[in-house]
């Protein structure tokens, strides 16, 4: 009896169940898909429904992050025992005693830079530590042009070029350099510095490759650093390692998706004064089907007939390179810096370079002292021969007469960086510190007779360890920048002085111990 | 030049500084006596309404020798010099038109962000949407049978690798191309008040552009010109002119080498004195003062916390750095605290070891959103949690505070208690570059370990005296009372433009105080033609989309200078009004201000009584006012909370 009613119980509840569910919409879907995928096969049917729960499952499981795995779960009170306790390490390390030194020499100087600058202890003296090779800056009609250009537009275009801040005077300059070098296109950035840091990652992206030489400068190489490229370095001025290297990559990617492949090289070196084979990099180039980035900064202005830089000096037709980046803050007295190269090169970086894009643009005044300069290099290249005659005048008194130092910059190289010679170095066991010491006494014997030069910077590059390093090692040096704002005989003067300074230095006995 | 010694200048900076000013005096008389000859000979007889010259001169509004108007008629010389001067800074119509940039003590609210309905949420996912796939689909058929020359470099050629993937250029090719005629218009003259545009149109949907020679002078509500610096005369450019004479044009050399002059430690003694710091350097680029700086002040082992919408330039120096970066969310001081108690508890991923230093990064006042950072906010959390705190015054320096000097001013905050104040030069100064204030020793350190001080170029001098002469006009070190006037008429150009659009039904983000007003306009297609309609109207503005805004939230940017007056600001009004109107931007809901006036005799303390006796509670009426409304109550409504 209560079995039979327990039996009629259940089956009017079922009944109950059945009419609910077949009361819902979209039951007989469900119904009608589940008879047409039995087909006999209960284990079909069982794996479908072990799915079913495992999605649920998923569903309502609490999410979690894939990166803590390594998370210690903290109570609150622990956590702020643990932010008591702790200590950052102060902002800032406090100054070495070569940074000390280097602070403290510092030179300061009082109005205008110069040939002769007065210096903020009342002397004045020759200055050879800047790049105003030309003396430019001293030129009352490009100066009258500045201030017209004041009265035109003011001093700032307050705002960054893609918003209003692209003025008529910057499509000039950069229409008149793109003229002067001969190619396409060009693009002004406003800082130089700056301006080969942003062009490297605008086309070079991961999984690209870069051929780069050992010894390119700071800024290049935080460009590399910041494109995030594969980076091939070949050995400093070596032609051949270059092949052997390009050579190995095309061996690699074969058969791999094609990607970008650059070559970065300088054209003068900032590190080392000294300029690359560009025929030979442009053979190369379409042999192995690479691009070329050629930093100009110390080229464009000095080298060449009329100062168009490396494609002028070694007759390459500057299309042939892909994209020329160089300053216009050096000699020609300006400010910012431009790349050179096709129109699609040009505009690609009006949006993808950073520091075009996110800065604002270059004051007008400096984009038509730019425009002016450059006519005047044009149309005058006396300019560039007198103050090539000074370079020999003062190389004659450095490198073949001193004892001590060499210089490694190529003989139309305006900077001429004095390194000790190797047999020096080798000699007294002299570390790299203990060298920039002994030529930091160099620049202040030299001063002390009324000439101002300058070292190079290298610390920046000496930080670079491992990898980024390119396993290339900078040699301190000593740089005289030469002007034509001085005549031949004052030039070879202070050649002597600087030559004497360091002979002084050198035989120095204190000198002689602690090297 | 070659003998230095004959132009031996003053040793006192200030006596330089007036030199400067005796010129201007004289250049003056002079020009007045050319016009009184030209008068005599009765060149021009034009019937020219009073002018009145005070705000130029900026003599002080309460002072009773403000009433120095001229009464006789113009010259056509004196009238064109007239109209120059007022193209690059509008005159004051009335001294009520001032308001002090300052924050009142109670602790700094997110702004309320209104939401648009939903079809238009739809709409602009639909068109992106569409943007997208017809660029495909031109792609697909253009690599295949389009131009060989327009298409080369997203193909391989010739053995070389495409120059741009064209994934990465799509965006840039498919959708930006489409209103490129509303970025990078080129201007001439100097962007004040009115900024000229050059004419330009395309055949080509904006693939070349050719340029028909004529120029527009438009209201410039574009340019970065808080302070209204951006003058090629009065003090500053005679200053600038001065200087070029003497120190030429460029110092030709890094600071570390020879470039470090006397103008240029002038300019960071004052720079630091007018921050609040003891020492300050300064750099040629804004870009770079920041991209150098992170390198320089943290490294592998440390943490650096970003604000979310933090400039390009500080995430490129962040990457550069070597240490950790994290983002929190924009101004959000919960997601921040909860992320600095993680990282203290927690040490470095992986290896549990503590932290060398955090870091903590914002903007003082947000580009594109024209937010500013919770300073006090950020000083509570610094004294629990010991980060160091990195503050970028790119847009706020010079623009906020009652003395224009930054967040810190505005807050009331010491700037001792904050590490790094950064700041660019090129904004409010009108000049160019960037500078980092902090303690002594931080900046002696810095000049050792950043870069840009070995390699980088040292600003020209023209850059560092239009520095120097605005800091001072700021200062009131040189003509007293201008430098007050400018602050406070953009503090109140702000309010006033803000208040009338939030009036008029826009969605307006950022804070009240805020230079930068932001209009969203959501669909992407409106962004140019915004652009157009405006500038029809010769206003020139900023329209933003993806990626510097969120997809969803493209805008028009309007930067309000002191350059501007109330009738540019009414001007704006009416034009965004009648915009507005026809394409259909008042999406306001009424819950971020914009409500109808009180009724009379009710005060802003009283209005929740009120509401409550009439039954209004959490009633919000969408604010669509006349522009007439708009104009007749906005003067004095700006000037009080904002609602």
């Amino acid at each position: 009896m209560d079995l039979d009613e327990a039996q009629i119980l259940l089956k009017s509840w079922l009944r109950y169940v059945v009419t609910t569910f077949q009361k819902l919409p979209g039951s007989a879907v469900l119904v009608r898909y589940v008879q047409s995928s039995y087909q006999n096969d209960p284990i079909r049917s069982a794996i479908e429904l072990i799915l079913v729960i495992f999605f649920i499952r998923y569903l309502l499981s609490p999410s979690y992050s894939t990166q803590k795995q390594n998370y210690v779960k903290l109570r609150d009170d622990e956590i702020d025992e643990l932010v008591y306790e702790w200590s950052p390490e102060p902002l800032v390390a406090p100054l070495t005693a070569f940074e000390e030194v280097e602070a403290e020499k510092l030179p300061v100087i009082v109005g205008p830079t110069g040939p002769k600058s007065k210096l903020s202890n009342g002397r004045t003296v020759t200055n050879l530590a800047t790049y105003n090779f030309y003396n430019f800056n001293a030129n009352e009609q490009i100066k009258e042009k500045a201030i017209q250009t004041l009265r035109t537009y003011g001093v700032g275009p307050c705002g960054p070029p893609q918003f209003y801040g692209t003025q008529d005077v910057h499509m000039k300059t950069e229409a008149d350099i793109a003229n002067y070098l001969g190619t396409e296109g060009c693009i002004v950035y406003a800082q130089a510095f700056s301006t080969i840091s942003s062009v490297i990652p605008a086309f070079c992206k991961r999984g690209d490759i870069i051929v780069a030489d050992r010894a390119v400068n700071y800024a290049i190489r935080r460009g590399l650093e910041i494109s995030r490229s594969s980076i091939k370095w070949y050995q400093h001025g070596d032609m051949d390692d270059l092949e052997r290297v390009m050579l190995k990559v095309v061996k690699d990617q074969a058969g791999k998706k094609l990607t970008r492949r650059f070559i970065v090289a300088e054209g003068l070196f900032e590190m080392t004064g000294d300029s690359v084979d560009l025929p030979k990099l442009v053979e190369l180039k379409e042999k192995y089907k690479f691009r070329i980035i050629l930093d100009e900064t110390w080229s464009f202005g000095t080298l060449g007939r009329s100062g168009r830089g490396l494609t002028e000096a070694q007759n390459v037709d500057p299309t042939q390179v892909d994209m020329i980046v160089g300053s216009l803050a050096g000699p020609l007295c300006a400010g910012g810096g431009f790349c050179a190269g096709a129109k699609d090169v040009v505009e690609h970086q009006r949006i993808s370079a950073a520091s075009y894009t996110f800065s604002a643009a270059l004051p007008a005044m400096l984009a038509i002292t730019a425009t002016e300069t450059l006519s005047l290099l044009q149309s005058n290249p006396d300019i560039l021969t007198q103050c090539r005659d000074n370079i020999r005048a003062m190389r004659a008194q450095l490198d073949p007469r001193s004892d001590w130092v060499t210089c490694t910059s190529v003989p139309e190289n305006p900077i001429l960086l004095l390194v000790l010679k190797p047999e020096v170095v080798k000699g007294r066991n002299l570390s790299i510190l203990g060298q920039e010491r002994l030529l930091q006494e160099c620049v202040d014997e030299a001063l002390a007779n009324g000439v101002l030069i300058t070292k190079l910077k290298t610390m920046p590059l000496l930080n670079y360890v491992g990898s980024q390093s390119g396993g290339w090692q900078v040699q301190p040096a000593l740089k005289v920048c030469v002007t034509s704002g001085l005549s031949k005989k004052e030039i070879e003067k202070a050649g002597i002085t600087i030559r004497h300074a360091i002979t002084k230095v050198m035989t120095r006995k204190s000198s002689a111990r602690t090297g | 030049m070659n003998n230095p010694e004959k132009e031996r200048r003053p040793s006192r900076s200030g006596n330089r500084i007036t030199n400067f000013f005796s010129s201007p005096k004289n250049r003056e008389q002079s020009l007045a006596m050319h016009q009184q000859q030209q008068s005599a000979l009765g060149s021009s007889t034009l019937n020219l309404p009073t002018i009145s010259l005070s705000t130029a001169s900026g003599i002080d509004h309460d002072g009773s020798d403000s009433t120095q108007t001229l009464f006789s008629p113009l010259t056509a010389v004196e009238a064109e010099e007239t109209r120059k001067r007022h193209a690059q800074f509008g005159p004051l119509n009335d001294p009520s038109h001032l308001y002090v940039s300052m924050h009142h003590g109670e602790p700094l609210e997110a702004p309320v962000v209104d939401e648009p309905p939903y079809y238009i949420l739809i709409t602009t996912y639909i068109s992106y949407l569409l943007l997208i796939l017809l660029g495909h689909i031109r792609d697909f058929f253009g690599k295949r049978f389009g131009d060989k020359k327009k298409y080369q470099s997203l193909k391989p050629y010739n053995g070389f690798a495409p120059l741009n993937d064209d994934f990465d250029s799509f965006y840039t090719r498919r959708l930006k191309m489409r209103l490129d005629d509303c970025f990078a218009r080129p201007t001439t003259g100097v962007p004040g008040r009115y900024i000229s545009i050059m004419d330009r149109k395309s055949d080509d949907f904006n693939q070349t552009y050719q340029y028909t020679g004529t120029t527009t002078e438009t209201l410039n509500m574009s340019s970065y010109n808080y302070l209204g610096f951006a003058q090629s005369e009065g003090p500053c450019a005679d200053a600038v002119e001065e200087c070029v004479t003497r120190y030429g044009l460029s110092f030709t050399s890094p600071r570390s080498d020879s470039g470090t002059s006397d103008l240029v430690i002038e300019v960071e003694r004052e720079i630091a004195n007018f921050v609040g710091k003891p020492d300050a350097m300064v750099f040629s680029q804004g870009f770079v003062t920041n991209a150098s700086s992170f390198p320089a002040l943290v490294s592998k082992g440390c943490l650096i916390l970003s604000d979310e919408l933090n400039h390009a330039s500080i995430r490129i120096g962040a990457r550069q750095s070597g240490a950790v970066i994290s983002a929190y969310r924009h101004n959000d001081m919960n997601h921040l605290e909860k992320k600095l108690r993680e990282a203290i508890s927690q040490g470095q991923p992986r290896t549990h070891r503590p932290w060398k230093k955090i870091l903590v990064v914002v903007e003082g006042l947000y580009s594109m959103e024209g937010t500013m950072c919770d300073l006090p906010g950020l000083i509570a959390l610094k004294d629990k949690y010991k980060f160091y705190l990195f503050v970028d015054e790119a847009h706020s320096i010079g623009a906020l505070g009652p003395r224009g000097r930054g967040v810190c001013d505005y807050f009331g905050v010491d700037p001792a208690r904050i590490d790094i104040l950064m700041g660019t030069l090129t904004k409010s100064f009108g000049a160019n570059g960037g500078y980092v204030a902090a303690e002594k020793h931080i900046i002696d350190k810095l000049r050792m370990t950043n870069t840009a001080n070995h390699y980088g170029e040292t600003p020209a001098p023209s850059v560092l005296m239009q520095i120097l002469s605005s800091l001072k006009l700021i200062t009131g070190e040189l003509c007293p009372g201008q430098g007050d006037e400018r602050l406070q008429r953009i503090a109140f150009n702000s309010r006033y433009l803000r208040l009338g659009l939030k009036r008029l039904g826009f969605i307006v983000y950022g804070h009240d105080d805020s230079p930068i007003v932001p209009i969203v306009l959501y669909n992407p297609g409106k962004m140019p033609a915004f652009s157009h309609e405006m500038l029809k109207r010769k206003i020139a503005v900023v329209v933003v989309g993806y990626p510097a805004t969120p997809l969803i939230s493209s805008r028009a940017r309007f930067c309000v200078s002191a350059a501007h007056n109330k009738d540019d600001m009414d001007r704006l009004l009416a034009a965004c009004d009648e915009v507005g109107d026809k394409m259909q931007l008042k999406f306001a809901s009424g819950i971020a201000g914009g409500a109808d006036p009180l009724p009379e005799g009710v005060t802003p303390e009283m209005e929740k009584e009120w509401r409550k006796a009439n039954g209004l509670e959490g009633v919000v009426k969408p604010p669509r006012w006349s522009i007439e409304d708009v104009v007749a109550h906005g003067v004095q409504d700006a000037k009080v909370r904002l609602r």
